[in-house]
């Protein structure tokens, strides 16, 4: 299934590989920083389910099994990169420093976006896969502009590497040479549909017919998501052009909380990778290399339980907006029918109107 | 006051000049809109005086100029998207209705989605199937864009300045049978806002409103008609969303009478959301039902039917005839 093009440097269990085009430059206490993100993501992964199957969420996206191929990209990016994520990236939001509740906004259903996407350099959700990708390619025309020394790094899956938006962005970003990283998580099942549905060749195969390089990493290697992701983003930045990075790694779970994998996919090929986890490899490698201790590892599943508790009160917290604000920022400019609309809910008595 | 005679087609090539002139962070982007100088030449000579990096010629892919306009709007920038005839904007319909519209709203604010969509609009150029078509009203009905048409050179001239400068997007309507007939433009001062609509002629009996190409043909009627006794009012919209209705609820107080011309099909469109508001708001004034003249409900005719399909002189003195017809 992993062909020998896949760049590792890290086995599933946790042994170092000697890789010709890429060494892991991190360390220990570094290494200890991307366990340290990843538990603590998949702590957000877990609390956001239980939110959503106790009526608090509306809907929800797991993350798990691909805590790796985020934060191993997510830890890559400099503070003055953008990014365009889908509603998938948690652990690209927590590595932009976007607050865990502010990414359950969206899934409460009390905003359609949940944070300042220029404080954070995290552009809000897509749920229309693909638009993003060409948004991307359009911020880094603009850096291009400015002349500034910044990449944009911009995230889809298989499912929308079929899309149109995605490989239009191929083509921009190959002619223009913007400065722009493809990330495809390669989580082998849009909803229901497989891989070989989407592609007969691998994905990262298709920048080559665009005119760029592409690089398929074992995506639940942060180690080595983590080298591939920086030295992309570098060439971008020094106007080297795009690169696209296929993650290869598996989504654990079920697309959302509305999906049921059972249906379409076999326990078997599941089992298989849930012995390939992103967490338990490198926490195998830190306690055999680094001699990181029991204690420490505990300290982090505190944090984590401290997160996922402060999450659950600020998430129960989040009331139901005043409805008049769905007029807010509809236009930036004054508009009559939002005139109009505002009126009329103050008339009905629906708001107080205050805004 | 300085007015010069222009062509609309020079008109809105000396308004994106301007613009750029006044800013640099407008952009234009779009197919062969460079050393063509776009297929209409609306660009002509932008990229000789202004550089590749602000006339940008792109691939051909309609989704990718819009998509990117919304990057480059994310990063401070203002693209003039042309869309080469109105039937090619429908590959980029989902960017410009998913993303364009709603990312303002999306990002609480912080996105300011400043860019146009220029697109050359309506037929009476004798073209192929996708040349001639009217999809405003795909666009007038989503919230979070706002759409405007010239039918003047001195509205071209200032209207594509006003739109460059305005903070949400606007998608823009040129009428392409009005690209090669001349007017004054005044190029000292803006004739109106960028939503005001336009009384293009004063009358008593009939207000007739339409937009773009529609207007040199509905005042045509009206000199006719006035030969004939009856006199109409000649409003252009000029704005089509939002709509200038207090303009037009003006006029229609006034006459008691409304007809409406598009070259779109009525089903859904600006003309019959018109007669729906000036319904509503005139209810006591008419003496009439609103009359709708519009293209018919079918697909774009080949072209050398278009004559017949296009709202005529003789189709509007037709329903100005029926409103008169109703008398209380």
């Amino acid at each position: 299934m992993i062909g020998e093009e896949l760049v590792q440097l890290l086995t599933p269990e946790g042994e170092r590989v000697a890789n010709s085009d890429y060494e892991s430059t991190l360390s220990g206490e570094e290494i200890f920083g991307l366990y340290r993100d990843m538990f603590i993501v998949r702590r957000l992964y877990n609390e956001s389910t239980s939110l959503q199957r106790q009526g608090q969420l509306a809907l929800w996206a797991p993350i798990q099994g691909q805590e790796a191929a985020q934060i191993g990209a997510g830890r890559a990016l400099q503070p003055m990169d953008f990014t365009f994520p889908t509603y998938r990236e948690h652990g690209i939001a927590w590595c932009r420093g976007v607050p865990p509740k502010d990414m359950l906004r969206l899934f409460r259903a009390t905003s359609n976006g949940g944070w300042d996407p220029q404080k954070y350099r995290h552009s809000v959700p897509a749920i229309v896969l693909g638009n993003q990708v060409l948004n991307a390619v359009g911020y880094a025309m603009g850096i291009q502009r400015d002349g500034a020394e910044e990449a944009v790094m911009t995230f889809f899956g298989d499912g929308a590497s079929s899309q149109g938006d995605v490989l239009e962005a191929f083509v921009w970003a190959s002619s223009f040479q913007t400065p722009v990283v493809f990330f495809c998580q390669n989580n082998q099942w849009g909803i229901s549909t497989p891989m070989s549905t989407q592609s007969k060749i691998p994905l990262y195969h298709r920048a080559h017919g665009f005119g760029f390089p592409g690089v398929r990493v074992d995506g639940n290697d942060v180690l080595a998501v983590y080298e591939v992701s920086k030295r992309a983003l570098e060439n971008a930045r020094v106007g080297g052009g795009p690169t696209l990075i296929e993650a290869y790694t598996y989504r654990l779970g079920a697309h959302t909380t509305s999906d049921d994998p059972t249906r379409y996919r076999i326990d078997a090929e599941v089992e298989v990778w849930k012995h390939r986890d992103p967490i338990e490899r490198v926490k195998s490698l830190l306690v055999r290399e680094y001699h990181v201790k029991t204690a420490k590892f505990d300290e982090v599943t505190h944090e984590a339980e401290a997160m996922a508790t402060q999450l659950r009160e600020d998430v129960l917290a989040m009331d139901r907006p005043d409805p008049i604000t769905m007029f807010d920022n509809a236009y930036a400019a004054p508009h009559p029918l939002i005139d109009e609309g505002r009126r009329e809910m103050i008339e009905l008595g629906v708001s107080g109107g205050s805004h | 006051m300085t007015t010069t005679s222009m062509t609309m087609a020079k008109a809105l090539n000396e308004g994106l000049r301007k613009a750029m002139e006044k800013n640099k962070k407008v952009l234009i982007m779009g197919e062969d809109v460079g050393k063509l100088g776009g297929v209409f030449r609306i660009t002509d000579g932008l990229q000789k005086d202004f550089g590749e990096d602000r006339v940008i010629d792109s691939p051909l892919a309609e989704s990718a100029i819009v998509g990117t306009a919304v990057g480059l709007a994310i990063r401070g920038y203002r693209t003039v998207c042309e869309i080469q005839f109105d039937g090619f904007v429908y590959p980029a319909f989902d960017q410009i209705v998913s993303q364009v519209a709603k990312l303002h709203k999306r990002s609480d604010g912080v996105y300011v989605m400043a860019l146009v969509i220029r697109i050359p609009f309506q037929g009476g150029i004798g073209a192929i199937e996708h040349h001639s078509e009217s999809p405003e009203a795909y666009f007038a009905a989503t919230a979070g864009l706002r759409v405007v048409s010239c039918s003047t050179p001195n509205d071209a001239y200032w209207m594509i300045q006003q739109s460059v400068e305005h903070d949400d997007p606007i998608i823009f309507c040129e009428p392409k049978s009005r690209y090669w007939e001349k007017g004054e433009v005044d190029t000292d001062n803006p004739p109106a806002g960028l939503f005001d609509a336009a009384v293009r002629r004063e009358g008593t009996d009939v207000t007739v409103i339409g937009y773009g190409a529609s207007i040199k043909t509905i005042l045509r009627a009206a000199d006719t008609a006035a030969v004939e006794g009856t006199s109409l009012e000649v409003v252009d919209a000029r704005s089509l969303a939002p709509l200038d209705i207090d303009t037009m609820v003006k006029s229609v107080e006034k006459t008691g009478r409304l007809v409406v011309v598009q070259e779109a099909p009525h089903m859904a469109s600006i003309g019959s959301e018109m007669v729906a508001e000036l319904s509503e708001r005139c209810f006591y004034s008419l003496r009439a039902p609103g009359m709708r003249v519009s293209g018919y409900h079918v697909p774009y005719p080949p072209t050398r039917l278009e004559e017949d399909y296009r709202p005529t002189v003789d189709r509007i003195l037709d329903a100005v005839d029926r409103a008169m017809a109703y008398d209380s």
